[in-house]
């Protein structure tokens, strides 16, 4: 498994088959069994949000920088654009209770991205969000790396959302998780569920997967 | 009316409950004794406590005032080696596994068989108190400590790491803030041992103080200024216990946003 520098890699697998591992491996978490993992320093995105509770919405998302070293008005000068650039300028002294959860993930998403790492490893951010909050957030996050390019591996098993925020799709197999189709997707963003083409290709990702529609 | 003035007279008409009860208990403690069931020598009416209590205001405010500093002071050293030596345990694994057996053993001295050494050994001041004062209540604050430590969630010490945190900024940014509702916790256990450990201090020797007024008081058969002693005492420990939980509202807001907590007298 490759991923290109800039390159959004969605890896879709079922349950136990070692995603969260995979995204340990890369973060330096874990060290491998056997083999080698070769790449740059990557920072996480975990699935729940994991927030202090204490901290406003502006010092939870420049916690990244206090951890290398930056004092805390200095952080927070340095995390304020971001947050309104994310939409976030008015949240900027709310708790993380008072949030919402899209809101929540978004400080989350920033936090990780303001770690300075060129890897991203986002861990099924969206998987704890209702449908609608989901659906926004994809489009929200597309957005955002757009503006924004990392290098990304996107743990997820919502197979359309792969589709959806994929430059690639790797499809790993049940336990043990092997490889077992790399799919470009190669469509212009923004991208529609509704698009044949999208469609077409989260047909191709099911079947890889052994589920037949 | 402010916002934060009617919060404050609701929370005193929640406690209507606990008035009544108390009431209903004085009453038949009252009634119990009226009606003879008890030598007022041994058990003292109510009324009589109440009247103790004023006749011997100053005797008591004096003393008072010596109990309440030997507790103040005893559970600021014990909150104090307590959180040093929860940090130590939580950082080192030998120093946890060498000092977990000596903690648990500490609480099981027989307080009244240790004061008088500490007296013999320290002398008549305030620093045996202190000792014994320390030795009871710091107990609860380490274990809770610890376990604040401890339920700092894993995912989120995965994440931090990812972003290269040092150790100690995890320990000042993370950990701390983490347990800090679970220092309270310990600390409102253990202001009550407090008390109760700064009577058994007096007793094993002192010239001043509750402990110490109650000590002299029972072989003159004055139990009313005796038991005045003891209710002086308990409206301290609900004092100390109620400030404690004030400071962890304004201290830790977070930890009260949900989930029920212990030791809330309102809720």
């Amino acid at each position: 498994m490759q991923a290109g520098e800039g390159e959004i890699v969605a890896v879709v697998g079922p349950s136990g088959c070692g995603k969260s591992t995979l995204l340990e491996l890369i973060c330096g978490l874990q060290r491998p069994d056997a083999g080698v993992v070769r790449c740059a320093p990557a920072a996480l995105m975990p699935q729940r949000d994991l927030l202090l509770p204490w901290a406003s919405a502006l010092d939870n998302a420049a916690l990244a920088l206090r951890a290398g070293g930056i004092g805390r008005e200095r952080a927070r000068e340095l995390t304020r654009p971001w947050l309104e650039r994310f939409g976030l300028a008015e949240f900027e002294r709310t708790r993380p209770a008072e949030l919402s959860g899209g809101m929540r993930q978004r400080v989350s998403f920033l936090r990780s991205l303001l770690a300075g790492k060129p890897v991203l490893a986002l861990d099924e951010p969206f998987a704890s969000l209702d449908a609608i909050t989901r659906a926004e957030m994809q489009g929200w996050l597309d957005h955002a790396l757009t503006a924004e390019p990392r290098t990304v591996v996107l743990v997820t098993h919502d197979v359309e959302e792969a589709v959806l925020l994929g430059d690639r799709v790797v499809v790993l197999s049940g336990r043990p998780g092997r490889v077992v189709a790399s799919i470009e997707v190669g469509l212009a963003r923004p991208r529609r569920r509704a698009d044949p083409a999208v469609v077409a290709l989260r047909e191709q990702v099911l079947s890889a997967l052994g589920v037949s529609g | 009316m402010s916002a934060s003035v009617r919060r404050a007279l609701g929370a005193l008409l929640r406690q209507w409950r606990a008035a009544a009860l108390l009431a209903a208990l004085i009453g038949i403690w009252e009634l119990y004794v009226d009606l003879g069931g008890a030598d007022p020598l041994i058990l003292p009416a109510p009324h009589a406590v109440a009247s103790a209590m004023y006749d011997d205001r100053g005797l008591l405010w004096s003393n008072f005032l010596v109990t309440a500093e030997e507790v103040l002071l005893g559970i600021l050293v014990a909150a104090v080696a307590a959180l040093v030596l929860a940090t130590a345990m939580h950082f080192f694994v030998t120093v946890r596994r060498a000092v977990y057996p000596l903690l648990v053993a500490s609480q099981t001295i027989p307080i009244p068989m240790l004061a008088p050494v500490l007296v013999l050994w320290l002398g008549f001041g305030i620093l045996p108190k202190l000792v014994v004062i320390a030795l009871v209540s710091f107990f609860s604050i380490v274990i809770t400590t610890l376990a604040g430590f401890a339920s700092v969630d894993p995912e989120l010490l995965k994440l931090v790491r990812t972003f290269d945190m040092p150790r100690r900024r995890v320990f000042f940014s993370v950990e701390l803030p983490t347990a800090l509702p679970g220092v309270f916790t310990g600390a409102k256990i253990a202001v009550i041992v407090a008390v109760i450990g700064a009577v058994f201090a007096e007793q094993a020797g002192a010239n001043s103080g509750l402990g110490y007024v109650f000590t002299q008081a029972l072989p003159q058969l004055l139990t009313a200024r005796a038991f005045a002693a003891v209710v002086i005492l308990s409206l301290f420990a609900i004092a100390l216990f109620c400030a404690l939980t004030l400071a962890e509202r304004l201290t830790v807001p977070w930890a009260h946003t949900s989930g029920s907590q212990i030791g809330e007298m309102d809720r």
